[in-house]
């Protein structure tokens, strides 16, 4: 079996358009964000799977389970960590950056 | 069933208390069995945060085996694998106000003078010692002797290191008797033949003291712990207020806490702990949860946006008069306790298995038995209710 | 700054402080998922006052799942079966909302459900909520956390059901952590909700009804599924075929994910796995292999298979954590899973607490719905009719004889290999597990956990419970988490004190 020309996409399936389009940041790159999804949709979007690193390995994670129950897609966005991905709406111009660790470095003593 | 050798002990339970006495057992040349009806650490180690602590306990009998145990753990630390996760973290306790600063001024005096060191920190050294912490507080006092381990590595690691035979699962049916002496233990699967049995089952120690035909009036006393997300090191020390101490000494009913606070090297803070008598109630205490997670970002503020993960409970084992018993029981002849401990077992049970050791060789205590008897408590029967003032 | 629990910041000890209460509804729901939605229309069609409280922002749970109204889906229907059954539920809860007859909570994670006397701080020593003598008490107590500010509410109810679904059941394999690894639930989610796909390439693996409609959604979405790896072989079904003949829906409804795999080019690999994914920062390939009857892989049969992504996931596991809690009974269901036994009434064995759905056994949206129904005529003290009952017979027999046949082989941690993570959050190998097993006396999963730290992350043991049961040499014990979900420090601070 070979591809066909055109490849169906997921909004060909349901059809219509999104209320709106708008962008937003991951890791200082610009991302097109439908209205409506959450950050894991959009980074997925982009075909960006990966935006956490593990505590101890460093090993790259993004979202896993998809439903928040596993909460291997956490994330930093606009600053605050451990933000399930998966879950949390994407809004115009947030800025998401890839959380290492626990996130919250910055309290270490 | 293949021909072993004899056995010299067969211990009861396979928490940290029947670890060490099997552990200190072993080391004193004595072949030993451990049996336990759940897993290694099943029951209150398995609940327990590990606090090896001498700065909650006035000068004392327990203290003295607090003490020598604090001196134990440095060398088993040593011994043991690094899974154990000692961590000479010292204790920091918190006065919040003059009045409790100088109450706990007379207090570490007291300990000092039975070798307890204790450094008196004010407010800047204070957050000195614990950058996070809230600031307002009068002062407090620094107990370098304070340290953590991970409790049910410690028990499972004690317990490889023994060589004991080992039989879990298996419950402890009848305590096996000759002319009054005891001679060993049934359980469901076997039956364990040896001349001295020790009892170190922790919560449940009152049931095997009755198998054995006598009685020991361990009760439950619940406590919860939380735990937070993973966090890097904020807390460095075990960190708790003043408050603490009179808990642990009340007979109280009712629930009282007073949060320890520490960091753990996996990354989440654990606050601990609660104490009630409830019985073995198994359910969620949302009243316990407020207190802790109030008291912890009251010293913490920086705690307060942290998410709790789990929370768990654990009945901690306590004898009226709030010490262990631990030695030979004059009613029954081979028979020896070790439980009762409380929330300190896992500090505790080093001193705890080395005099078990000793009176199980017949070797001169390190530290005289007489305050733990398990004898001291008078006879049920005569016994008055409980009130619970 | 605070110094005092008393004056500790946040919204959320505010809200729970100055509205501890909505009134006291007569029922509350947990979930609003199919058997959740269903049972809180129908009780609010009864007359009943209902609050449902879901974690979702919009209703339909997770087989329901559908893009938010902003991203403008002309066709949600085009990614569901049965459709037509969750758009009627839901436009009968937006008039019973408009009414005042239900109160619509989403995004509300219910953390933990109390007795309402239980808050206070009387000693007390009965184990499973409610009394010795077998009543209910008059209201319960349900915690939850809400929002993206995650405040806190609380929601005072006569009586609680309890439809808090499932989540997927996952075996961990070698490679199983690299991005681009999903579960299968986690796909349909995505594309469900989101309208993306993980890759270009997936392989759909695991076990389990639920892979042919992934495949069938990522196919249909524009993606090409090279392979769906089933490790359970089909003709499990056959002593079942009497259970499967009585459900001709459900047998047409696998005609068309068939028909649909078909059009797609997909092929099913019956009694294989993924054995091991490969790649470095994402997965390129999969290894596939024939397992035997009891899901070990046979030497000799490995082959790879180029792929972007890998769908995977082998059933799904009852969400029972609140129900625990509270002390309601389990039972062992086909699927080797722990599920609550519930009466024919949908009673849990604790008075006052109903449960419905996933809950009571994996079977699907359909029983869910009918099971919703039946508790809502329990609740609200009418007969329940017979052919509701019926029906919940028959779509229950079909889900046991689905669940037996793809229940995990013991073989499966044949393809565990020691560095292999089980415990995704915490990192922790299976060879730490196995040592913990074989040399420190972790006979069971629980001492497993304390010794290795294998669920003791973010998630709780979600992910890894079975993989570390089945090292452990167990069956997977029902979940027990004081906390159903992260809860802030502040807003348990925050909690109303029990002494007033």
């Amino acid at each position: 079996m070979t591809d066909r020309p055109h490849r169906r996409s997921p909004r060909d399936l349901v059809g219509g358009r999104p209320d709106a389009t708008y962008t937003l940041r991951f890791d200082g790159r610009e991302l097109t964000a439908q209205a409506g999804q959450s950050i894991a949709a959009v980074l997925w979007g982009a075909g960006i799977l990966a935006w956490r690193t593990t505590r101890q390995g460093g090993a790259p994670r993004g979202a896993f389970c998809g439903i928040g129950s596993c909460h291997d897609c956490l994330v930093t966005v606009n600053g605050r960590p451990n933000q399930r991905a998966c879950l949390v709406p994407a809004r115009p111009g947030d800025a998401v950056t890839t959380q290492e660790g626990t996130g919250r470095a910055d309290l270490a003593v | 069933m293949p021909k072993r050798h004899p056995l010299d002990v067969v211990i009861v339970g396979a928490g940290v208390v029947g670890a060490a006495c099997a552990y200190y057992a072993a080391r004193a040349g004595l072949r030993a069995a451990v049996v336990d009806r759940g897993p290694v650490a099943g029951g209150t180690t398995g609940a327990g945060e590990g606090n090896l602590l001498v700065s909650d306990k006035e000068a004392g009998p327990e203290l003295d085996l607090a003490l020598l145990s604090a001196g134990l753990w440095r060398d088993l630390a040593a011994d043991l694998p690094e899974e154990i996760e000692y961590e000479p973290k010292g204790g920091l306790v918190i006065a919040p106000d003059e009045t409790a600063l100088k109450a706990l001024r007379a207090f570490a005096e007291g300990q000092r003078a039975v070798g307890v060191e204790a450094v008196e920190a004010g407010p800047a050294e204070l957050r000195e010692l614990e950058p996070h912490l809230a600031p307002g507080r009068a002062g407090g006092f620094l107990y370098p002797q304070d340290a953590q381990v991970q409790p049910a590595q410690a028990a499972a690691r004690l317990l490889a290191a023994s060589g004991a035979e080992l039989h879990l699962g298996e419950e402890v049916t009848a305590v096996l008797t000759a002319g009054g002496a005891v001679r060993g233990v049934r359980t469901t699967r076997r039956e364990l033949a040896a001349p001295a049995v020790v009892n170190a089952a922790g919560t449940w120690g009152g049931r095997i003291a009755e198998l054995a035909g006598t009685a020991l009036p361990v009760l439950p006393r619940r406590g919860f712990v939380l735990v937070t997300e993973p966090l890097p090191r904020v807390v460095r020390h075990k960190v708790y207020a003043a408050d603490y101490i009179a808990d642990v000494a009340s007979g109280s009913a009712a629930l009282q806490s007073s949060a320890v606070v520490e960091g753990t090297p996996a990354g989440p803070v654990l606050i601990g702990a609660t104490r009630e008598r409830v019985g073995f109630d198994r359910s969620l205490s949302t009243e316990a949860l407020r207190r802790l997670a109030g008291q912890a970002a009251a010293l913490f503020p920086v705690l307060a946006d942290a998410r709790v993960l789990r929370a768990y409970h654990g009945f901690r084992p306590y004898l009226p008069d709030h010490l262990p018993a631990i030695g030979p029981d004059p009613r029954v002849p081979g028979l020896l306790h070790a439980c009762g401990h409380e929330g300190a077992g896992i500090g505790l049970a080093p001193a705890t298995g080395v005099l078990v050791a000793a009176a199980l060789t017949g070797a001169e205590p390190p530290l005289p038995l007489h305050p733990f008897r398990p004898d001291r408590f008078p006879d049920p029967a005569a016994q008055p209710k409980e009130t619970g003032r | 700054m605070p110094t005092s629990p008393s004056d500790l910041p946040g919204p959320g000890a505010q809200d729970a402080a100055d509205h501890p209460e909505e009134g006291l509804a007569d029922l509350a729901v947990v979930g609003a998922g199919p058997a959740g939605l269903a049972a809180a229309v129908t009780a609010a069609g009864f007359g009943l006052r209902v609050t449902l409280i879901d974690a979702g922002e919009r209703p339909g749970g997770q087989f329901y799942r559908h893009p938010a109204p902003q991203l403008g889906a002309e066709r949600p229907e085009a990614l569901h079966h049965g459709w037509a059954a969750f758009a009627a539920r839901e436009r009968a809860l937006r008039a019973h909302t408009a009414s005042g007859r239900v109160t619509y909570l989403p995004g509300h994670h219910v953390w933990t459900v109390v007795p309402q006397d239980a808050a206070q701080d009387a000693p007390q020593d009965a184990a499973p909520a409610g009394d010795a003598a077998g009543r209910a008490p008059a209201a319960w107590v349900l915690h939850a956390v809400a929002g993206p500010e995650e405040h806190a509410v609380a929601v005072r109810a006569r009586a609680v059901l309890l439809a808090t679904g499932s989540y997927e059941r996952q075996l961990p394999f070698p490679g199983w952590t690299l991005p681009g690894v999903v579960g299968a639930g986690g796909a349909q989610a995505m594309l469900k909700g989101g309208l993306v796909l993980p890759g270009r390439r997936v392989v759909v693996a695991g076990s389990g009804p639920l892979l042919l409609a992934v495949a069938g959604s990522l196919a249909s979405a524009g993606a090409r599924v090279p392979a769906v790896v089933e490790a359970a072989a089909y003709t499990g079904y056959a002593p079942a075929l009497p259970a499967l003949l009585r459900n001709p829906a459900k047998l047409a409804e696998g005609a068309v994910y068939g028909g649909a795999l078909l059009r797609h080019g997909v092929r099913l690999l019956t009694r294989h796995a993924v054995t091991e994914a490969h790649g470095t920062d994402r997965v390129e390939a999969v290894t596939v292999a024939r397992l035997d009857a009891d899901w070990r892989p046979l030497p000799g049969t490995a082959r790879r298979i180029p792929c972007d992504a890998v769908a995977v996931g082998h059933g799904l596991v009852p969400q029972l954590e609140l129900a625990t809690g509270l002390g309601c009974a389990t039972r062992r269901a086909a699927d080797g899973t722990a599920a609550l036994d519930l009466d024919a009434l949908q009673r849990t064995s604790v008075p006052g607490i109903w449960s419905a759905g996933e809950t009571g056994g994996i079977a699907g949206a359909q029983p869910a719905l009918v099971e919703g129904e039946i508790a809502a005529h329990a609740v609200a003290g009418r007969p329940v009719p017979a052919a509701l009952v019926r029906r919940r017979a028959r779509l229950r027999a079909f889900a046991d004889a689905m669940g037996r046949a793809h229940r995990p082989g013991e073989g499966w941690t044949g393809w565990l290999r020691d560095d292999t993570d089980v415990c995704r959050c915490e990192e922790v190998p299976a060879g730490r597990i196995r040592e913990a097993v074989a040399d420190l006396g972790a006979g069971d999963a629980r001492t497993a956990k304390l010794l290795t730290r294998a669920g003791m992350g973010w998630c709780q043991g979600r992910m890894c419970g079975p993989a570390v049961a089945a090292l452990a040499g167990e069956e997977q014990a029902p979940d027990r988490r004081p906390l159903s979900c992260p809860v802030p420090m502040r807003l348990l601070a925050g909690l109303p004190p029990a002494d007033g």
